[in-house]
């Protein structure tokens, strides 16, 4: 690990001010840290922003539910009110990788790395998510550019995730063997204004896919998506999965979810 | 007193490890050590044009910079192949140089290329990057299927190979194939594994500039036999100045078997820069450079007749050795592999043929099992096979073609002391309910799953020795095992092993043994192992024989103690030895009824004359002390048997394959801590079952490691297992005083044929190569969903 300044910000305005095109935030270090060892990535200035205490925390309004950036994912999960208000939210959070990260890893530093394979991005995008920072309110559908990619700025701390309480939704993955990083995850959830489902896993970025959408609109059923047709054009391919056993995996996860609803 | 052969007595290691006070190599260090870091191929064959070190030797806190030159100039030999297997034509197996750093050409990625020592390890690791290594790369031979029609790696090595060899007699089978009714054929896969010792390999070396010893810390399975390589082909120093010690070791698999090159690189550069150095591989370097294990392609045949009768049996097995051939790479795929390949069956003829090749990648060798797993998988999924193509079931065609008298000699090479195959398959049989399967499946299938069943019937040869047979096999040396056993002038018990325990708990199995031979209570004896200056000289722990050569050496060794005591007890007590009985610590003679405790004896030993009662207790010729010492070398391998049944719920709609129940029968002899015993299973079924459904190590066409990390290398865990159900029979090894046989290894040499009948079962016969991931067994689903509806 190539050495670095370390800096503990009081609040947001600090970490603002002392980011730059070098620097990071440190919330959980659960992709940061590792990087930094292997030698993948380095910083001149590490800013953490753990202590900044209005980051963290749930809350639960009639229609949403807003969640701290630096929420660790075992609060999300063993929270009392993310469980009644989206239940599949809190089981999302239960099944990311193993106890040791969800005691450490944060709701926040899952959204801004947007690994292909993390499970909280496909949460925003069914879940039609506002992505609140110290600038802006940022639609979910927006905010995810591509493979580790968004619209932050350098600069832009996210704040807090705000999530739409769905009518029913439900999230089921098909997890890496190895890393238990998602194969394929897909979040399926019924708003009154429409049907959202968010895949991740499966292409370079997460989305929301249009067609399955379209047919469970029509008919919210598992046996709707069977005529569905997915391209494996576009999806990933590794040595634990090809991109055809991931276009079948989009639609048999896909129907577990609705399933589940 | 009660026997503690046999009890449940809880690990004396379980306090120190539980509470993290275990005292790992990594744990120790020196005044004033440096740091190493070794500088590793990026490429996976290339020549070394130039090393150019000079702009990081004068990078800051840097101590010296060494090459494969410098090892060169100080004539350090490298690693070696401990086994010499010839060829059927007679012919020599060809070994490449394996200098432990590369001097002129790197064959695998990760094959160290120089080291750098430090004051600290950022400075060293910020050293390394200046180092400039100019290479030309070569096409890499990284596919195991086509390494004998590739380049040849190594100069003088035709084809790639090593050796082209035979065990049986081509003629008396092919007579058998003539008679068959129908032979059955079979080609596989024994997927390459990586071991994945919890604890990485690291070594801690301290050079005493004032006595001129050596003493190199590190994480051994067999510490004794890396000093003897190291100063006899290494030439670091002579055994007196050379003292390896593996202390506390986290797991070995096998691959701590091998002496490495950081080894002698830094016992060597020790000397050299007169400082201390500390080694601590990184994970990474762990998946490139550990030994890894199995990587067979196998083309196999059985000639049956129409009832299920064997006839003979064909092997026919490429094998990969990697880069270069070590310690046990030669003689695992060979006399370890090819002599179980008939199974626990009547085989009247058969041969193992194998040919054992280089390829660019890490060097294969004994991983938990070695050979034996390979070899069962093999014969357990044809005979499955054979099951099917005869319509007849797994267990009836295995009870067919069982010995049922022992001795039974085997075909290949074995003679079978002891077993009962029978009983251990009737017992797998009732404990999985496996009548009630049929009906279990119909459960499954309602719910939209496939359900299967596997059997497997395993024996191996383990404990390995004796020394005459592995000598005449081509093993460098003999494959006994040494004990010495002390009584402390107060009564404690001191043993030394040359075995090595690295999990296998032998502070207390040990411990029960001595306890049982010598009366004394299992709190008063300390087992001491791993230290090459404690104690007599060893051969180490792998292939399941510390208990069955090492623990017999400690029965041994108490035996003389107790003849010792007898004669002494004899004069304590004014009576003839012949008239003393021993029996729960005390001396006694009935006609009399006078006795003395072991402890009173020992006291009486060391302290001749000083008490009243008598002058000097020693007889005429004995000298005093209580401490004998014994070299086991038993009369044939042990032979551990067992049948497992395992059965799995398949999701065709993903192809996860859930291990719903795992039932395992094993016959280990006599059991001297049944609580160790199950841990032993139960630890191999893991490995087993990771082989089968998770475990693969793989290789790009470049060389490169695709899985050199846990992202991407599956391993089992306990989510994806069942509980076990365990069972065991009993026949008593008649080779050894105690009756044991070895266990370390059975739960991996039979889990990973029973998962894979278990789940070719569950598709219909539909073969799949190992490990069989959701992807492959949903496109066998799908396959087979298609092929069901031509047919309907």
């Amino acid at each position: 690990m190539k050495t670095f300044n370390y800096h503990s910000a009081k609040d947001v305005k600090e970490a603002s001010k002392l980011s730059s095109s070098n620097s990071a935030f440190l919330a959980g270090g659960m992709t940061t840290i590792p990087s930094m060892k292997l030698g993948l990535a380095s910083y001149k200035d590490i800013i953490d922003i753990k202590r900044i205490k209005k980051l963290s925390g749930i809350k639960v309004s009639g229609k949403t539910v807003t969640i701290g950036a630096t929420t660790k994912h075992s609060e999300v999960a063993n929270s009392k009110d993310v469980k009644k208000a989206i239940p599949s939210l809190a089981a999302l959070a239960e099944g990311i990788g193993d106890p040791q990260v969800r005691n450490r890893g944060t709701i926040g530093g899952s959204i801004a790395n947007n690994d292909p394979a993390a499970d909280y991005p496909s949460a925003c995008i069914a879940l039609d998510a506002t992505i609140h920072t110290n600038n802006r309110s940022i639609d979910a559908e927006k905010f995810f550019r591509g493979m580790f990619e968004t619209c932050l700025k350098s600069t832009e701390v996210i704040e807090s995730i705000e999530f739409s309480i769905p009518q029913k939704s439900s999230y089921q993955k098909l997890p890496n063997p190895a890393s238990r990083y998602a194969i394929v995850g897909v979040y399926v959830a019924k708003h009154k204004t429409g049907i959202n489902v968010g895949v991740t896993g499966a292409k370079s970025c997460v989305y929301n896919d249009k067609d399955l959408a379209g047919v469970l609109t029509k008919n919210f059923s598992s046996s709707a998506i069977d005529s569905v047709k997915i391209s494996s054009s576009g999806m990933n391919s590794d040595i634990h999965a090809s991109s055809d056993y991931r276009a079948n995996m989009v639609k048999a996860f896909a129907k577990k979810a609705v399933d589940a609803c | 007193m009660a026997s503690l052969v046999g009890s449940r007595v809880e690990r004396k290691e379980d306090k120190r490890f539980l509470t993290g006070k275990g005292r790992y190599t990594s744990d120790i260090n020196i005044a004033n050590q440096t740091y190493a870091i070794f500088i590793r191929s990026p490429h996976a064959r290339a020549k070394i044009k130039k090393i150019d070190t000079s702009k990081a030797l004068k990078s800051s806190g840097v101590v010296d910079i060494l090459t494969g030159e410098h090892i060169a100039q100080d004539k350090i030999g490298g690693l070696i192949a401990g086994w010499a297997i010839r060829s059927e034509d007679g012919s020599e197996m060809k070994c490449p140089a394996n200098p432990p750093l590369a001097k002129d050409s790197v064959n695998f990625v990760g094959d160290p290329v120089a080291v750098v020592f430090a004051e600290t390890l950022d400075e060293a690791r910020a050293a390394a990057d200046l180092v400039k290594i100019d290479y030309k790369v070569l096409k890499a031979v990284s596919n195991l299927g086509e390494a004998m029609n590739s380049e040849a790696i190594h100069d003088g090595i035709d084809k790639n190979l090593c050796y082209d060899w035979l065990l049986g007699d081509r003629q008396k089978v092919k007579e058998a194939f003539e008679k068959a009714d129908k032979i059955i054929k079979l080609d596989i896969n024994n997927n390459r594994l990586i071991p994945n010792a919890m604890e990485p390999r690291a070594c801690v070396i301290d050079y005493n500039t004032a006595s001129e010893e050596i003493t190199c810390y590190t994480t051994s399975q067999n510490p004794h036999l890396s000093r003897l390589i190291m100063s006899a082909f290494g030439g670091v120093a002579p055994e007196n100045k050379l003292r390896v010690v593996a202390p506390d070791v986290g797991g070995g698999f096998g691959s701590k078997i091998n002496l490495y090159n950081e080894e002698i690189v830094c016992s060597w550069a020790s000397k050299k820069i007169e400082r201390p150095i500390k080694w601590v591989a990184e994970r990474t370097e762990s998946f490139l450079t550990d030994t890894h294990g199995r990587d067979h392609i196998t083309h196999a045949e059985l000639a049956v007749t129409n009832d299920g009768k064997f006839l003979g049996f064909k092997n026919e097995t490429i094998a990969n050795l990697g880069a270069y051939a070590r310690v046990f790479g030669t003689v695992t795929p060979t006399y370890l592999f090819g002599p179980c390949a008939t199974g626990v069956y009547i085989m009247p003829a058969a041969y193992s043929n194998v040919k054992a090749v280089y390829t660019n990648t890490a060097p294969v060798d004994a991983y938990r099992g070695a050979g034996r797993p390979e070899a069962t998988y093999t014969i357990e999924r044809i005979v499955d096979k054979a099951a099917m193509e005869l319509g007849m079931d797994p267990i009836e065609i295995r009870m067919k073609n069982f010995p049922t008298e022992f001795p039974f000699k085997q075909t290949l090479v074995h003679q079978i002391d002891s077993g009962d195959y029978v009983a251990g398959l009737n017992k797998a049989k009732e404990m999985a309910d496996y009548d009630g399967f049929a009906a279990r499946r119909k459960e499954s299938e309602s719910k939209g799953k496939l359900r299967g069943i596997g059997v497997t019937s395993y024996f191996e040869a383990c404990g390995i020795a004796p020394s005459p047979v592995v000598m005449m096999l081509g093993c460098g040396v003999g494959l006994w095992e040494s004990a010495e056993v002390r009584f402390n002038p107060t009564g404690q018990v001191t043993v030394y092993t040359g075995s090595h325990s690295h999990g296998q708990s032998h502070q207390t199995t040990f411990a029960q043994i001595a306890a049982d031979e010598l009366g004394v209570p299992i709190e008063n004896i300390d087992v001491v192992h791993g230290d090459t200056d404690k104690g007599t000289f060893g051969m180490g722990t792998y292939g399941s024989r510390s208990l069955t050569v090492g623990g017999i050496a400690i029965v041994n060794a108490c035996k003389k103690i107790v003849n010792k005591g007898k004669r002494i007890a004899a004069k304590m007590l004014e009576a003839s030895p012949d008239e003393v009985d021993f029996k729960n610590g005390e001396f006694v003679v009935a006609k009399s009824n006078k006795k003395k405790t072991i402890g009173e004896v020992a006291f009486a030993s060391y302290l001749p004359g000083v008490r009243d009662e008598v002058k000097s207790p020693l007889p005429e010729g004995d000298e005093p002390g209580l401490i004998e010492s014994s070299f086991f070398d038993p009369a044939n391998f042990s032979f551990p048997a067992g049948s497992h049944i395992c059965e799995v719920e398949i999701d065709p709609e993903t192809g996860h394959v859930k291990l719903d129940k795992y039932t395992a029968v094993d016959d280990f002899g006599t059991i001297v801590n049944p609580l160790i015993v199950e841990g032993q299973v139960h630890g191999g079924l893991a490995q087993g079952i990771g082989q089968a459904l998770y475990e693969n190590a793989q290789y790009d066409d470049s060389g490169q490691l695709i899985t050199a990390s846990y992202m991407d290398y599956t391993m089992p865990r306990a989510d994806d297992l069942p509980d076990f159900n365990l069972g065991f029979t009993c026949t008593k090894a008649t080779t050894n005083p105690l009756g044991v046989k070895g266990c370390g290894e059975a739960g991996t040499i039979a889990a990973t044929p029973t998962v894979m009948n278990a789940v070719i079962n569950a598709l219909d016969g539909k073969e799949i190569s190992l490990p069989a991931t959701a992807e492959k067994v949903w496109k066998a689903c799908k396959e087979m969903k298609k092929s069901n509806a031509k047919a309907a």
